[in-house]
């Protein structure tokens, strides 16, 4: 960047510029003065807070749509034997319940929504490194996610073979049906939409960071989110040539993934998990970044081990590519003490993460708002989900349990824990940022109960009724199996799930009804996201405060307590006057 | 104990082979024992919900679920409890600023230094049990208890059922959940006490092989043939099921093992044949694929019963 002019207490706005020489910025502020304004403003918005809000409402509503499905799917197994849908319908419904929550929201509503929203807030940048590909990503996305929902619609129904569309059950003669092509075209646009938002995140983390915001200060928020977008890079477009050439197989005539011209068909198994473990991880370090901002903050304390942290957060993503073949234990065709003993070790850099988060609350002052609950409840989720996936990385227990409900608690443990558990924390906690208004924290906290105790009747059973056999992705189960009272528990649990996002949506009703201001800074946050008004100008900033620490704003509006942080640490205070002396 | 346990040294691959197996087996089964038993269980090998194992495969898996379930309950205990602790003793009593301490290398190098053993230790005994899960016997091996060729049984999983094919006995069973016993699909009669070495194809898409009480499952695969032993410890009916997605009627799937003496194995091998259930009398139904390609040649699986692990 160029020389740092500092005041005393602010510093002047920069207009960082992008790798091009001209940032978006002035480009923007002309848009705002004299574009167009409604429906034309939005549909032509660039704004990376524009952007990320429909990004959220977009995936959120997709979030409601599967989980319904969610329920329907529920209904159906609490009875043996049920005919409530037709195995056609039960085999769509679970293939878009996990297409539309894995591909569509979990994913989408971190990088492509909050992620959108609050990483230029935290690296301090008026917006995106590219407003114009950001805009872009979003209409991809919503077009994928139109085509998928209506995939349901047209004849054959939509896709029937699961998420994850193992070869050859999605070829043409298996699968024939339009629903399939539409299910692979979506994966192309928002696979799409994905890498370009990708894009956008790492160059504007590297490219439009403030004066100050070195590396080592950057919240960990926006540290996971740089990460995850160099993820979405390495993974999303394996899966589009895997894609692509499903799709050839299908209606140009080749054979990559069939049999008979001597193709593999686990071929797809292995392009699909090269780009589904990087995945899982792109849909949960956003999330695990959002705990660690929410933690501090309820604490009153600073993240305890950030290095380690952000060490943790890279070990795990350089892990997360050379593990894909723990999915694939039981197809007798891969090395498996090599998978086993990789998809082991990211216990470590995970266990590190947990004991920071433990050492962040230790001894500090802890007040349970709605964010900092969900946040526990995360840790909650995430620490039963995750010892559960630590024997799944045992082949021989894998053989065990593979493809029974024990894989499915597992899984669901792991991803409702970081998308709903944390990625509404994450909602509850930046509300009041984007839309200037604050939620209500009676409805928040029962949503938090509700929801957690659904989860637990929900899930728990389900890992009992795994280890009992049930195979997962059945639309029916005989008496004699005697399943039946651990489904209805699930059953029960998931119906509690459901009825917790209900106060959801009366909260988001009431708080537009009846607005209470938040204020630039309801929770003493120390991101910069905090300094800036709520909802934040067209620009994000008119000043900045001086960036010393990962938490600038903290810094600002507690000098006292800086000051015993300098003598704590003093590393942390050389390196601090070597930048002064380096920028100035 | 097991069939592979009292084979004589006079097989293919040599008695070196067979001392070492044992051998670690034996450090296995000692390791394996102990385990729990320094984690401070005393009941050795608690079920946690799941099946103890109707083969020896079986048995040695559930052993190391048991064990790394306890191991998973004592750590993920401990984390949950050091959680609930924290927020309960540092809820907010007033508005006194907290100490804002960022780090203690110390701390953090243990909590990095003691999970890595952990995973270790669980690798450890991850491979170790893997060995004895995977290992097949030589497909010559002349093992049985009437000293005959290894008992095979072909499986040949198709849309929506099961073919089990004897080779040796020139017996083929086949059908779909409206064929076998009491609804529960075509049923894989075995003996119990020997080693029942199974090639598993498929014959369209991929399917699951999966044994609840056997704590095991494959993939049925179209092109490749996969092969595992079985011996089952005692005589019973275990149900099976097809644990991958398929199609429409994947939750129909069904099949079952019996387990039977190895006399009654002959009389209903016996009995089979005389009732025409000839290897050849059933068709598949009409096939989307040719024959599966044998990845694993029997002269590879003679030399290194392991090649096939690393092939794709």
């Amino acid at each position: 960047m160029t020389t740092t002019v500092e005041s005393p207490d602010l510093i002047e706005p920069e207009e960082p510029g992008g790798p091009d020489g001209h940032g978006p910025g002035g480009h923007e502020a002309e848009h705002a003065e004299h574009g167009p304004s409604g429906l034309l403003k939005w549909l032509t918005s660039t704004d990376h807070k524009v952007i990320g809000k429909s990004y959220m409402i977009t995936s959120l509503v997709t979030f409601f749509i599967s989980g319904a499905m969610a329920l329907v799917i529920r209904a159906q197994l609490a009875n043996p034997t049920s005919s409530l849908v037709n195995f056609q319908t039960y085999n769509e419904l679970f293939t878009m319940h996990g297409s539309l929550m894995l591909y569509l929201f979990a994913g989408p509503f971190a990088f492509g929504g909050l992620a959108n929203y609050i990483v230029p807030l935290q690296v301090g940048a008026p917006d995106m490194a590219y407003p114009r590909l950001n805009a872009l990503s979003y209409w991809l996305y919503l077009g994928g996610t139109s085509m998928m929902t209506l995939s349901f619609v047209v004849a054959g129904g939509a896709a029937s073979f699961g998420w994850v569309a193992y070869a050859p059950l999605s070829n043409s003669i298996n699968s024939p049906g339009a629903g399939t092509d539409m299910w692979l075209l979506s994966l192309g646009l928002t696979g799409f939409s994905a890498i370009f938002t990708g894009v956008n995140l790492v160059a504007t983390i590297f490219y439009l960071r403030a004066p100050g915001m070195t590396m080592f200060r950057i919240p960990i928020f926006s540290w996971n989110m740089l990460v995850t977008g160099i993820l979405i890079l390495i993974a999303f477009p394996v899966l589009f040539g895997a894609v692509v050439m499903l799709f050839c197989d299908r209606h140009f005539g080749t054979h990559i993934y069939s049999v008979q011209g001597g193709g593999v068909p686990v071929l797809w198994q292995h392009l699909f998990w090269f780009f589904g473990h990087p995945e899982v991880y792109i849909l949960a370090l956003p999330y695990f970044g959002i705990v660690t901002d929410i933690i501090p903050v309820f604490s009153r304390k600073p993240l305890f081990g950030y290095r380690g942290m952000v060490f943790a957060t890279l070990s795990i993503a350089a892990l997360s590519t050379g593990v894909w073949a723990h999915h694939m234990f039981t197809t007798g065709v891969v090395l498996l003490p090599f998978f086993s003993l990789l998809s082991y070790l990211i216990a470590v850099p995970t266990g590190i993460k947990f004991f920071n988060w433990i050492g962040t609350m230790w001894g500090g002052q802890l007040s349970f708002q709605t964010p900092m609950l969900f946040s526990i409840g995360f840790l909650f989720a995430f620490l039963m989900g995750g010892v559960t996936g630590v024997l799944l990385a045992s082949p021989p227990v894998d053989f065990m349990t593979h493809d029974t409900y024990f894989v499915v608690a597992h899984f669901h443990q792991v991803l409702i824990g970081t998308t709903v558990f944390a990625g509404f924390a994450g909602f509850y906690f930046w509300y009041p940022k984007m839309f200037g208004r604050m939620l209500n924290e009676r409805l928040g906290k029962i949503h938090f109960w509700l929801l957690f105790i659904g989860f637990w009747v929900t899930f728990i059973p389900q890992y009992v009724v795994g280890l009992k056999g049930m195979p997962r992705r059945v639309a029916d189960y005989l008496t004699s199996n005697g399943w039946t009272s651990l489904n209805q528990w699930s059953t029960v649990g998931a119906m509690i799930i459901g009825a917790s996002f209900l106060f959801f949506l009366v909260n988001l009703v009431q708080s537009w009804r009846k607005p209470v201001p938040a204020g630039d800074n309801p929770w003493d946050g120390g991101a910069l996201e905090w300094f800036t008004s709520s909802p934040p100008p067209h620009h994000n900033f008119t000043h900045l405060p001086p960036i010393r620490s990962e938490r600038p704003v903290w810094d600002y509006n507690h000098p006292e307590h800086r000051k015993e942080e300098s003598h704590g640490d003093k590393r942390h205070r050389e390196h601090d006057q070597e930048k002064v002396g380096a920028s100035s | 104990m097991t069939a592979r346990d009292s084979s004589s040294p006079d097989t293919p691959d040599g008695p070196s082979a067979l001392t070492r197996r044992r051998r670690w087996k034996r450090l296995a089964t000692g390791l394996a024992v102990g385990a729990p038993l320094v984690l401070g269980g005393c009941n050795m090998y608690p079920t946690y919900g799941a099946s103890r194992g109707a083969t020896t495969q079986g048995r040695d898996t559930f052993k190391l679920y048991s064990g790394m379930m306890t191991t998973g309950i004592i750590i993920g205990g401990f984390v949950g409890i050091l959680i609930l602790f924290t927020i309960l003793r540092y809820r907010r009593r007033s508005d006194a600023m907290p100490r804002q301490f960022h780090e203690s290398i110390p701390v953090e190098i243990l909590y990095t230094g003691i999970p890595v053993l952990v995973v270790a230790f669980l690798f450890l005994f991850t491979v170790l049990t893997e060995n004895n899960v995977d290992a097949t016997v030589p497909i010559n091996a002349r093992i049985t208890t009437t000293g005959a060729p290894v008992l095979q049984v072909k499986v040949t999983a198709f849309q929506w059922g099961w073919r089990f094919d004897y080779p040796n006995n020139n017996v083929s069973v086949s059908g779909d959940v409206t064929n076998g016993p009491g609804g529960l699909g075509p049923q894989m009669v075995l003996p119990v006490g020997e080693t029942v070495q199974i090639l598993l194809v498929s014959n369209d898409v991929i399917h699951g092989f999966y044994v609840h009480d056997f704590n095991f499952s494959r993939y049925a695969l179209p092109g490749v043939e996969n092969r595992f032993d079985l011996d089952i410890v005692r005589t019973g009916l275990f149900p099976g099921q097809c644990t991958q997605i398929c199609g429409l009627y994947h939750s129909e799937m069904l099949f079952t093992v019996k387990g039977v003496t190895p006399s009654q194995f002959q009389t209903w091998t016996a009995g089979e044949v005389a009732a025409g259930q000839t290897l050849g009398r059933n068709p598949l139904p009409a096939a989307s694929i040719p024959p599966p390609y044998t990845h694993v040649t029997p002269s590879n699986a003679l030399a290194a019963p392991s090649s096939k692990k690393g092939s794709l």
